[in-house]
């Protein structure tokens, strides 16, 4: 479970999170819409502790993320998390990028880490690609490569901060479905996300976040078919 | 308005010589290479570093390293200490000179390789749970270590070729060193020093084409 706890957050004087209240239980897909700027992508961040907060708190399976006495290494052993940019690493193979961690971090053997990977590489469709270095990958599938890569972790929880945004309209597709894939199975998901098919077919509840408030959240029925915040509904009719 | 008679058997025949001298001479550029690329890490972190104290030093070595001339450098590691009552042999001298311009240079080198690596490497490397430490050394370095090889590998084209320098602080046992005296005795200036160069010449090339070969089997992204 995912418990965010009055989050408050601030970049020098300017106010990023202004008291975010949010549980995310085990299971659950929750995506996270709102204008730019909103603090989507700062929350996530905050979640598996690369940015620190100001007050408030954030517990992940009980555990304070922002607790001096918090192994931030190990916790976030148990958070994936998928940028917008692909981030690859450039210099290994697929199989390597996807390997690297559970071999470094976790002390898997070998063999054991590349048996993992090929599953997850699998699982994303990119079983044929082990070899390949990312430069030669096309957008999708680098984004493909870094969801396999977060998965090989074996995580509880994933993070996706705008994963489709950076690709061409005709590779978002081939995301999505890894993400649909994803929930199916019962990954507990916080999807930032400007798919809004995607937030209303795939998340149990969508967030509506507005110049660093959670300004609504209900299920997806409801936040697109009823929004009760004059702010959601103008947003959803620009995004529309 | 030509009547200089090549005489090449003399050269030829002093060519075990030149290239014992040219032993020489790599063994000072390699020298000054590992020991530039070492000063140079450090003076890496000290420019990227907080501390005035670390940065002003630092950057006052890159300064001079890159914007005097070499031979004042070698100059100044011989006549400028000696000056202090500090003498290094001409072969100290000399290595130090070049030690020294190499740590400026490639200081300068890792900086722009660190510069070009985006943070989100590193990000991307602490979500999946590395330490500062282990992101740096599996993500930045290697990635580094690709983009400065090649300039490393002309800088050590630069050093070899700076070792001539050797010759004004009485260095005469390298190549230079041993064409000069060659000439000085034989006084066949165009042969001896047109073999000199065409040596300095195949060591460089060579030199450069093996950097080549290897980044080309290293660097297969
Ligand atoms: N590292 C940082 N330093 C300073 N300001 C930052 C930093 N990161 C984000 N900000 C600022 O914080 C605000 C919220 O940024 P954030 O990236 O969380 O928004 P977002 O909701 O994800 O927007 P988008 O939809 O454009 O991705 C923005 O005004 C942004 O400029
Ligand atoms: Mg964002």
């Amino acid at each position: 479970m995912i418990e965010i706890e009055n989050v408050h957050k601030s970049f020098g004087a300017l106010k990023v999170l202004k008291g975010i209240d949010l549980t995310v239980a085990k299971g659950e897909v929750v995506s996270v819409i709102g204008g730019s700027g909103s603090g989507k992508s700062t929350l996530l961040t905050c979640i598996n502790g690369l940015e620190p907060i100001d007050s408030g708190r954030i517990l992940v399976d009980g555990t304070e993320v922002h607790a001096k006495s918090t192994d931030l290494n190990k916790l976030r052993r148990k958070i994936g998390i998928v940028f917008q940019q692909f981030n690859a690493f450039p210099h290994l193979t697929v199989l390597e990028n996807v390997t690297l961690a559970p071999r470094k971090v976790k002390g898997m053997s070998k063999s054991d880490a590349e048996e993992i990977a090929v599953k997850h590489l699998n699982h994303v469709g990119l079983g044929d690609k082990l070899k390949v270095y990312p430069s030669r990958l096309s957008g999708g599938q680098q984004q493909r490569m870094a969801i396999a890569r977060a998965l090989a972790m074996s995580p509880d929880y994933m993070l996706f901060d705008e994963v489709t945004s950076a690709l061409d309209p005709q590779l978002v597709g081939e995301v999505l479905d890894t993400l649909k894939l994803l929930a199916d199975e019962g990954m507990t998901m916080i999807c930032v996300t400007h798919e809004m098919g995607f937030a209303r077919d795939v998340s149990n509840r969508v967030a509506f976040f507005d110049q660093g408030v959670m300004a609504e959240i209900g299920p997806p029925e409801q936040i697109f078919g009823d929004a009760k915040n004059e702010a959601t509904r103008k947003f959803l009719s620009s995004v529309r | 308005m030509f009547d200089y008679t090549f005489q090449w058997r003399q050269a030829i025949r002093a060519l075990p010589q030149m290239l014992d001298g040219a032993l020489v001479t790599m063994q000072i550029a390699v020298l000054s290479m590992a020991i530039g690329v070492t000063i140079a890490v450090f003076l890496a972190v000290a420019r990227n570093s907080s501390s005035r104290w670390l940065r002003a030093p630092a950057t006052a070595w890159v300064e001079v390293a890159r914007n005097t001339p070499a031979l004042f450098q070698i100059y100044m590691a011989h006549f400028g200490l000696g000056s202090f009552g500090i003498y290094l042999s001409p072969y100290i001298a000399l290595l130090a000179g070049i030690a020294f311009n190499n740590a400026g240079y490639l200081c300068e080198t890792f900086r722009g390789a660190l510069r070009a690596i985006p943070a989100t490497q590193i990000r991307a490397g602490r979500s999946l749970g590395m330490g500062p430490a282990k992101a740096f050394r599996l993500i930045v370095m290697p990635q580094m270590f690709r983009i400065s090889f090649l300039p490393t590998m002309n800088q050590a084209v630069w050093a070899i070729l700076m070792t001539s320098l050797g010759v004004t602080v009485g260095m005469n046992s390298d190549l230079t060193g041993v064409t000069q005296d060659l000439n000085a005795r034989t006084f066949r200036t165009f042969e001896f020093f047109a073999m000199a160069a065409v040596i300095y010449y195949l060591i460089a090339k060579a030199v450069m084409l093996g950097a080549r070969l290897i980044a080309w089997r290293m660097f297969r992204y």
